[in-house]
């Protein structure tokens, strides 16, 4: 079988590296997962608690925000390599949702 | 590399998911669809934004009055879980160990029939409770558009994963269904994200009014 690993000479090398870059990755999940546990948590209290809308409603889209960065960039593995195309996708696709939104809102409030 | 090639864990490679053509092809193509999905969910989050609590007289029911916090606090935990699971299956996928990946599928499944059965006893509970549907008002209109399409991705998703699963029971990981999973788990993850901002804007942002 050829070597498809070409950075070693060794493949068992490679693979016990890949099989530690995995663990380690994973446990970067798990802490991922803790905190966005943890965001949804404080947002749901920031409601339950009866602040005012004009502290609540900033607060919660920012947590939102920071919630789905997590997710895209560590569950969807978008902050690792080869991930140029998806961005272009997802940047594109959030100026347009913004836009949109934004087209929505003002046609209604204003 | 031949797509129904045997592999062991040694020499499985390390992205499986593109080391084919195919595999390549279907990630960038996924991409630009999950771009697009972007797009048709802002224009349902914009429209139910625009449309909020627009009911046509006073004894119709508004956000406030229809949405309990610990209801959708449990269907959000349900899910988020349910992603994180599918992150341990692609780790297993990563690993080769197919049977692993089989039975974190399974629980995300689960997890996710959890979700969608909290959500069909919430629809029924606003239907028959507060006579909230979907011709009852313009608010009715949106909320069950954008509520109900990210049902509907949950529902198709569910499909998904147990169609890969059982298609594939007997034969394994090669490199012609790897990204068929490694696809499967990142339009689950974009579930999750739809919801997030389903559970920020309609249900947190609805119960401040």
């Amino acid at each position: 079988m050829a070597n498809l690993h070409p950075n070693s000479g060794d493949p068992k090398v490679t693979y016990e590296y890949r099989r530690k870059k995995h663990a380690e990755e994973m446990r970067m999940q798990v802490i991922t997962f803790t905190m966005m546990i943890f965001f949804t948590v404080i947002a749901f209290a920031a409601v339950g608690a009866g602040f005012s809308k004009w502290f609540v409603i900033p607060f919660v889209l920012l947590l939102a925000v920071v919630q789905v960065i997590f997710q895209l960039y560590y569950f969807m593995h978008m902050s690792h390599k080869g991930h140029e195309a998806p961005q272009l996708f997802m940047y594109s696709g959030v100026i347009v949702a913004f836009v949109t939104i934004l087209a929505f809102l003002t046609i209604i409030w204003l | 590399m031949a797509a129904e090639q045997k592999f062991t864990q040694h020499t499985w490679p390390e992205s499986p998911e593109q080391a084919t053509l195919e595999g390549k092809n279907k990630f960038l193509g996924f991409w630009f669809f999950l771009g697009g999905e972007t797009v048709l969910f802002a224009s349902l989050f914009a429209t139910y934004l625009a449309l909020k609590d627009s009911v046509p007289s006073d004894t119709h029911a508004k956000a406030t009055d229809l949405f309990e916090l610990p209801l959708v606090f449990f269907m959000t935990m349900l899910l988020l879980t349910s992603s994180l699971t599918s992150v341990f299956a692609m780790y297993h996928m990563k690993n080769y160990n197919f049977k692993k990946m089989q039975q974190w599928l399974f629980i995300t499944v689960v997890l996710g029939l959890g979700f969608l059965g909290c959500e069909i006893y919430e629809f029924n509970h606003y239907y028959h409770e507060f006579e909230h549907k979907f011709t009852s008002s313009a608010f009715g209109s949106a909320f069950y558009t954008l509520v109900g399409f990210h049902g509907g991705h949950v529902v198709f998703g569910l499909s998904w994963i147990i169609a890969l699963m059982v298609r594939n029971a007997k034969r394994g990981l090669n490199l012609y269904n790897a990204p068929k999973f490694y696809l499967a788990s990142l339009y689950w993850h974009f579930i999750d994200v739809v919801w997030v901002f389903i559970f920020t804007v309609v249900y947190l942002m609805g119960m401040v009014g």
